[in-house]
């Protein structure tokens, strides 16, 4: 979707500003944001592609006004919702009144170490022989959809280069929506600055992204 | 917009607050969450996993040619080795500076970040501003943090689009021969692994150093 997250290339947002001597956490509502982000997509009642869509679907408003850990919040409280294990009700009363669905499991103290050690890997075995080779010039396809992708505004349409050729990787424009993971090679691909900002842009600047097969045609 | 920077949400004592404590008693109650368990998330990525292991990783890297070279071409496994692996940094990609290529790391989508190595990012990393500049005017960027390339210097931004997540391996500082690898990763800043900053120079300590100085510490990184 063309949400309010696919910032590259925007402007007016001002200096980034870095913080010296930033802590990890800027208040104790932060680490229990965190922790319970992770604890609860330790249900495995959702994927990651499923919480980054449910983030950037806020309205834009919403959005750009929330800091990080506030983004993260508001769409767990979707997650919880849609997949039946906090309703409407809790979350104004803030207790909890309905049993609620149950989770296929509940991360407890003793599994965390080994939970956070072994991570999520999302890449998959494919048949098939990769489409294109390294040094291919290939052309990003022009398509707004909907739902998730992963394919940024500003590299749409364009022109550049296979570096890379990925392994098969989850496909995340249909399985942030439960539509499966159909897995798909993944390449790394470089544009030159010019391609993708014109002719007012740093001639010596290159910008790659990762790029499902589907997201590329032959150039 | 009515404010210029992101961050300063995070500062505040923020109502925020109230929220985030109603869905964890919600959570708790419904014996959906252990909160020790998200005591011990918590303290994972507070104390435990952060730039320090990824200075470790340049530091060898800058020490081991064989390692580099293993980093270089399997930067998952090489990084493993060392004790780093899980979530977000399952799938690892090191990326290396040289005299003509400077390499800056961002995710214009949303916060894709190596986290086994440099632990949860800062806010800014997370925030409009870094997001939608870093891919259009990368100099501009590194101007902000104090660092101005020369002009012929190529910059390559990765955009984290996907599950790959990238670490920039630093150029190794001039006059760091003899240093042990525990001296070197002194000067490896997180920055300096992002593409937003340099290494410090030996002697030097901070803004931006990982250990406070070996005198007050007592011990190797």
């Amino acid at each position: 979707m063309n949400g309010p997250h696919d910032l590259g290339g925007q402007m007016g947002f001002g200096p980034v500003a870095p913080e010296p001597d930033e802590p990890v956490f800027h208040a104790d509502w932060e680490r229990r944001a965190l922790g319970v982000t992770i604890a609860t997509g330790a249900f495995g009642a959702w994927t990651i592609d499923e919480s980054r869509h449910a983030r950037e679907s806020l309205h834009p408003a919403t959005y750009y006004a929330a800091s990080y850990y506030e983004i993260w919040i508001r769409a767990l409280e979707t997650l919880l919702e849609r997949h039946g294990f906090v309703s409407a009700d809790e979350l104004a009363a803030g207790h909890g009144i309905w049993p609620g669905v149950t989770p296929k499991r509940v991360l407890h103290k003793d599994d965390v170490a080994a939970v956070l050690s072994r991570g999520g890997p999302c890449d998959r075995e494919l048949a098939a022989a990769p489409r294109f080779a390294p040094g291919a010039r290939v052309r990003t396809i022009n398509e707004h959809p909907s739902g998730h992708t992963r394919l940024p505004r500003y590299a749409r349409g364009k022109t550049g280069v296979v570096e890379a050729v990925r392994d098969g990787f989850v496909f995340p424009d249909t399985n942030a929506h439960g539509k499966g993971e159909n897995p798909q090679r993944v390449y790394t691909i470089c544009f030159e600055g010019t391609e993708l900002w014109g002719q007012g842009a740093d001639p010596a600047l290159t910008v790659s992204i990762d790029a499902w097969e589907s997201y590329l045609e032959q150039a | 917009m009515t404010h210029d920077h992101d961050h300063h949400h995070d500062n505040e004592l923020d109502p925020f607050a109230a929220r985030v404590k109603a869905l964890e008693t919600i959570l708790t109650e419904k014996g959906l969450i252990d909160p020790a368990a998200v005591d011990a998330i918590v303290e994972t990525y507070e104390t435990k996993v952060g730039p320090r292991n990824g200075a470790r990783v340049v530091a060898k890297a800058w020490s081991d040619p064989d390692f580099a070279e293993w980093l270089r071409r399997d930067a998952t496994a090489a990084i493993a080795s060392l004790g780093y692996t899980g979530r977000q940094g399952e799938h690892m990609q090191a990326v290396f500076n040289t005299e003509d290529t400077h390499n800056l790391i961002v995710c214009t989508l949303c916060s894709c970040y190596p986290w086994t190595v440099l632990g949860v990012p800062p806010v800014w990393y997370k925030a409009p501003p870094y997001r939608s500049q870093a891919v259009i005017d990368p100099r501009g960027v590194l101007a902000e943090f104090g660092l101005v390339l020369p002009e012929a210097t190529r910059i390559r931004v990765w955009d984290s689009t996907a599950e790959l997540r990238y670490m920039v391996v630093p150029m190794r500082p001039a006059e760091t021969e003899g240093l042990s690898q525990d001296d070197l990763a002194r000067l490896v800043t997180r920055d300096s692994m992002i593409g937003t900053g340099l290494p410090l120079r030996p002697g030097s300590l901070g803004p931006g150093a990982l250990w406070p100085a070996a005198a007050d510490e007592g011990g190797a990184p």
